[in-house]
């Protein structure tokens, strides 16, 4: 075994490689740019060798600098993590030029993996199912209708040269298809100048479905069964599991001895991935192969108890693999939350800066017999850089069944406290709650479907909210009899905290009387309906972990004048507890509105203004170009949401902006 | 018997009812609460002992003979706030729209009279339209009255007024010699002349929202402490404010349970110096990260943001913040931040309430509008301020501390009891490269040598052991441990006595 390697990568992943190798005995060597002087990965690591200022390709990316740093560190080994140089096939050989072990599938695995046409030609090959479709050129409209009916329907219609939709035409019968191509046709000439079309089978109801595998250097290659990743966000992963509520064993069966198949054919050993689309028959079609450890890995080692990193290193070594693929069986299931630093409230736009509060749940076994499990590479007081991706975690939860496992990621995203950045916790949160996720009902446009217009928080179900209101009142009674607890009252005229509350909750007054004893307190409503809270939170604390009625609930906390703001599952409230009397003068006072922004263009996120495309006294059209903000080396351009006239404008190029800062007014 | 006892249940209702139901009604439509509404919900349920119900003018011109209305436009008396005595005064907009007439001046001036001998708050509800005209000078006198007592009562007992509705004319003059004055967004305003007048004499078009709104005395004039969104946020604010301030000042400031152990260590405070030197931090989070429970009651938010000043509690006792704001003018000290924590300090050191500075401040803001606004004399105020302040004063510098700004932001020098410094501090005349162009101002052409000089200046400079080496600084501390060492230093302050040498009293620089 080796006796040190290098992890030729950073953040989360790193840190994830580093545990495992400290795990074997292993010496760990981090590199690291600039920007991650003070990383987590840097501080868990046995070394850490600087390799350059802040963007990637002046460090993480550059080849000679992490030869330079193997060179300097004597490790034996380089671990890739995924990104950066993973599946880079360079370095997979400059590495061997070096002798030094790359924890990785051989070049020519990467090579011929890396190229969709050939991977697909590969596959093929060893009789993977690929999806059906004519490659060449098409003539006319009845040969399309041919290739159509060869194919099966619905079939997609694509321009060669496409993009962006245009030239794209589905098409569901004979009739169709003859529409659809010239329709295409004439399209992609106008659009790209280029009328070249071709067919391939229309996936309905897609799901990505993925097969993770492993070989060794002995010929043996298994396969670790499946992770369902369809909950994606513009082709970015955000929830995954395994195994996938859609498949049967016999499919599974299918899919897995297909992976293998690949990867025996094309030589490959280590860690990898077979992703494939999977249509609403449980059709599945080979889409590619991933040369490396994925970014959900966690969820496969949940439900197989086995250690990929681990794996991926003995195979290195040269080891065999330890069982054998009758050996694998899945125990339970898991979920994956992947926690970014992107502002769900604002479409998901990317939010850099400081981890000011950072406290994950615990790790391990959890009280419903579950168990959380945080891959992470912050910590609190850290930064989310803008030059990296804005990845903060991922919180994984296991449990019997997927109900189970649901439950406990639900509780675990409750407890896990980020503040200081714009984070999708909240957008997580409420994906466990939705009914259709939870029916296991689920395709890759499910976000475009249940959130058409982006993510605005949720409300609670009734049931939720009273027991949050049960949980509130409780809460407030702790801090109200506090608060008398001053010094300075007047002796014998003290004030006497009362029973009777309204709980004020989304819109809804709740009426209850409280009732405490010394091991927790119960809480009546209106309706005569009675809640028993229990908990050991003391005023200021911003979590709360309590017992409702038996099941528990654990609430973010903050004050407000006469109430809380509590966020869980995905909602975010503003929750009052005060008397009747108060409540019923709360009720005249007048709601208002917040200020009518739709005049002001506001700096959607921190970052600097590059360009003003627009003069004071200018008109501008629906969906112009304002103005251009970088952030995260990212060139962000704004638009007129709608018609207007330029006022003012308030700041020039150059200038560092805050979020919600104005930039320009209209009049 | 009974007759006469219902008699005054009668009398009594006929008080409460005020100006009427119609006139009740048009206040509820304003989105305010009545006198006695707001009285219910500032006070502790069942505690309010009201005096003066039955007190009528005396006005026999303009035909009020004919309108006697018990109570005159005001409601007095005194209840609890968590069970501490405190005053009360919530002018009845529903009664001859709130004017102060004598007699309605005399029920305030009673109770102030009551508070200062008793030692306790006074809290004003001001929503009045102004002087009863009907009165002429028995009303101005009325003011005058009110005034005399608001400056008998400064120092003395803690004196909040919350501007409720309109409040214009020389009724300013009563909140703007309280400590704080805080405010209802929409629906109160504060002028010294309205908007007709403004109008008449300067030709000046103005509203009265943007005259003296809410938004305009808390982020332009800096008139008002704080504002808040209706009446019932208002009310509860204002209790919770009176939890932090000791009812007199002969008594420390409150004490009440914590759940926030004095020692915990917050190692997240051990990054949040940024790397470079000129990118600022959010001050806040040190001072929320040192408070009990993150509990922080910020005074004028909205004012001079560069200096942060409020009131934290620290192991159950309140203690006062004073802060430079790196993330404003990177901190800098102005006429503004000036005048604003210093009327802070000196309302701390008034009451007995310790003070915890927090330094990052890389010197006074440059400028002919300073100079010409009198920052010399501006400036000279809080260091006037603190350097009269005898109470304990505890004071951590985490960043810059240059120049003048160093001595005045309670350093040791004006009588700090403690003086910390983080090792990322730089105490010193002037940053380096300011200090380099001046030492060596012959070598300026070569860009080589004051990069050398500037290097060997940060290295000697730029760190806190120079001062500590004199005693100036009493100990270099890790920033994690910042909340205990607070605490300790608090706490070994309990027992402090210092007295300022006997004066009718001092020539603050106004």
């Amino acid at each position: 075994m080796f006796k040190k390697i290098l992890i030729a990568n950073r953040g989360e992943i790193a840190c994830r490689v580093i545990k495992s190798a400290r795990k074997m005995g292993i010496k760990t060597v981090a590199v690291y740019s600039d920007a991650d002087r003070n990383a987590l990965h840097v501080k868990m690591a046995d070394e850490a060798y600087h390799i350059g200022p802040p963007p990637a390709n002046q460090s993480y990316i550059v080849i000679d600098k992490i030869m330079e740093a193997i060179r300097a560190t004597g490790a034996e080994a380089v671990h890739p993590g995924y990104g950066f140089l993973s599946e880079n096939m360079n370095f997979a050989a400059a590495l061997e030029a070096e002798g030094v072990v790359f924890v990785g599938p051989p070049s020519p695995a990467i090579e011929a993996m890396g190229d969709k046409i050939t991977s697909k030609k590969l596959a093929m090959e060893a009789g993977v199912s690929t999806v059906p479709g004519y490659m060449g050129l098409i003539a006319d409209a009845d040969e399309a209708v041919k290739i159509s009916g060869e194919i099966g329907y619905p079939v997609m219609i694509k321009a060669s040269a496409g993009g962006g939709g245009k030239g794209m035409r589905i098409a569901w019968s004979e009739s169709e298809v003859k529409e659809g191509f010239e329709s295409s046709k004439n399209e992609a000439a106008n659009s790209f100048g280029d009328d070249r079309i071709f067919i391939e089978k229309f996936v309905t109801q897609p799901r990505h479905i993925e097969i993770q595998v492993l070989a060794d250097k002995h010929g043996n290659c298994v396969y670790l069964h499946e992770r369902e990743c369809s909950i994606q966000r513009r082709n970015q992963k955000v929830i995954e599991e395994a195994p996938s509520p859609f498949l049967d064993e016999a499919t599974r069966k299918a899919m897995g001895e297909q992976a293998c198949a690949l990867a025996k054919a094309v030589g490959y050993t280590s860690a990898g991935t077979v992703e494939f689309i999977v249509d609403g028959n449980r059709n599945f079609y080979f889409l590619e192969m991933n040369t490396r450890l994925q970014v959900e890995h966690p969820v496969t080692e949940l439900i197989t108890g086995v250690d990929l990193v681990e794996q991926m290193i003995r195979v290195a070594a040269g080891e065999p693999l330890p069982f054998r693929q009758e050996d694998l069986k899945i125990n339970g299931w898991a979920m994956e939350s992947r926690l970014y630093a992107e502002d769900p409230y604002r479409n998901f736009l990317p939010s850099i800066g400081r981890l000011t509060r950072y406290r994950p749940p615990v790790e391990g076994k959890t009280l419903g017999g579950g168990i959380v499990r945080n891959d992470t590479g912050v910590f609190e007081g850290g930064e989310i850089s803008m030059y990296y991706d804005p990845m903060i975690a991922k919180l994984c939860t296991w449990g019997a069944t997927r109900a189970d496992a649901i439950e406990e990621m639900r509780l675990a995203l409750d407890t896990f406290e980020v503040e200081g950045i714009g984070h999708n916790l909240p957008f997580c949160s409420a994906v466990m709650e939705h009914p259709r996720f939870t029916s296991g009902n689920i395709t890759t446009a499910f976000i475009a479907e249940e959130y058409p217009d982006g993510f605005n928080g949720v409300a609670l179900n009734p049931q939720m909210l009273r027991r949050v209101a049960a949980a509130a009142a409780a809460m407030n009674r702790v801090a109200e009899i506090r608060r008398t607890r001053i010094s300075g009252t007047m002796d014998n005229h003290e004030r006497h905290v009362g029973d009777n509350w309204v709980v004020t909750a989304q819109g809804e007054d709740l009426a209850a009387t409280i009732a405490a004893d010394k091991d927790g307190s119960t809480v009546t409503f209106a309706d005569g309906t009675a809640h028993r809270v229990t908990s050991d939170w003391t005023p200021g604390q911003p979590l709360a972990r309590l017992m409702v009625d038996g099941q528990p609930l654990v609430l973010k906390v903050g004050k407000i004048p006469m109430g809380f703001r509590i966020r869980l599952r995905g909602a975010d409230l503003k929750v009052y507890v005060r008397t009747p009397r108060a409540a019923e003068l709360a009720a005249l006072m007048p709601e208002k509105m917040p200020p009518d922004t739709s005049k002001f263009l506001l700096c959607p996120m921190p970052g600097l203004i590059v360009k003003i495309t627009v003069e004071e006294g200018q008109e501008v059209q629906e969906g112009q170009a304002l103005a251009t903000v970088e952030a995260m080396k990212m060139e962000n351009i704004l638009k007129a949401e709608r018609k207007g006239v330029v006022k003012k404008i308030n700041c020039a190029p150059g200038a560092s902006l805050r979020v919600d800062d104005v930039i320009m007014e209209f009049e | 018997m009974k007759d006469i006892l219902q008699e005054l249940e009668d009398r009594r209702a006929v008080a409460r009812a005020g100006g009427g139901q119609r006139r009740v009604e048009a206040q509820h439509a304003k989105g305010k609460l009545t006198a006695r509404e707001r009285i219910e919900l500032l006070l502790d349920e069942g505690s309010f002992e009201e005096f003066d119900m039955f007190v009528r003018h005396r006005c026999t011109d303009f035909g009020m003979e004919e309108d006697r209305p018990a109570g005159d436009g005001v409601v007095t008396g005194w209840g609890t706030v968590n069970g501490r005595m405190v005053y009360v005064f919530s002018q009845d907009f529903t009664v001859f729209g709130g004017s102060l007439s004598e007699t309605h001046a005399q029920k305030i001036c009673k109770i102030m009279d009551m508070a200062l001998q008793n030692g306790a708050p006074v809290i004003g509800l001001n929503d009045s339209g102004g002087a009863r005209i009907q009165e002429g000078v028995a009303s101005l006198a009325g003011y005058a009255d009110v005034f005399q007592r608001n400056i008998m009562a400064s120092g003395v007992v803690p004196q909040i007024s919350v501007i409720m509705g309109p409040c214009a004319g020389g009724a300013v003059y009563s909140p703007a010699m309280t400590d704080f004055i805080f405010m209802v967004k929409d629906s109160s305003y504060m002028f010294v002349t309205g908007p007709d007048v403004v109008k008449t004499v300067t030709n000046e078009v103005v509203t009265a929202e943007e005259l003296g709104g809410a938004s305009t005395h808390t982020k332009k004039s800096s008139v008002a402490d704080g504002a808040f969104e209706n009446d019932v946020e208002a009310l509860a604010e204002v209790r919770r404010l009176i939890d932090f301030l000791p009812l007199n000042n002969r008594e420390k400031a409150p004490v009440r349970p914590f759940f926030d152990d004095p020692s915990r260590i917050e190692d997240s405070l051990d990054t949040i110096i940024p790397d470079n030197p000129n990118q600022p931090y959010d001050m806040k989070e040190l001072i929320h990260k040192v408070a009990d429970e993150a509990d922080f009651y910020e005074i004028q938010k909205d004012y001079a943001a560069n200096i942060i000043t409020g009131f934290i509690r620290i192991e159950g006792q309140t203690v006062g913040v004073v802060a430079n704001q790196p993330m404003v003018l990177a901190g800098c000290l102005d006429i503004d931040s000036s005048r604003k924590a210093a009327r802070f300090v000196r309302f701390c050191d008034a009451f007995e309430i310790p003070i915890l500075t927090f330094v990052d401040v890389p010197g006074f803001l440059p400028g002919t509008s300073q100079e010409y606004g009198g920052v010399i004399k501006h400036g000279a105020k809080l260091l006037f301020a603190y350097g009269e302040a005898t109470v304990p004063k505890v004071t951590v510098i985490t960043r810059k501390a240059y120049g003048g700004a160093y001595d005045v932001m309670a350093s040791k020098h004006l009588r700090g009891d403690f003086n910390y410094a983080w090792p990322t501090a730089e105490i010193a005349v002037m940053g380096a490269k300011g200090a380099t162009e001046i030492l060596y101002r012959s070598e300026l052409g070569d860009k080589d040598k004051i990069a050398a000089r500037t290097k060997d200046y940060e290295d000697r400079f730029a760190n806190p052991f120079v001062a500590a080496e004199r005693g100036f600084i009493d100990e270099v501390i890790q920033p994690r441990s910042t909340r205990r060492r607070v605490a300790r230093a608090f706490a070994s302050l309990r027992g402090k006595k210092l007295a300022n040498p006997w004066k009718k009293h001092d020539n603050i620089p106004l």
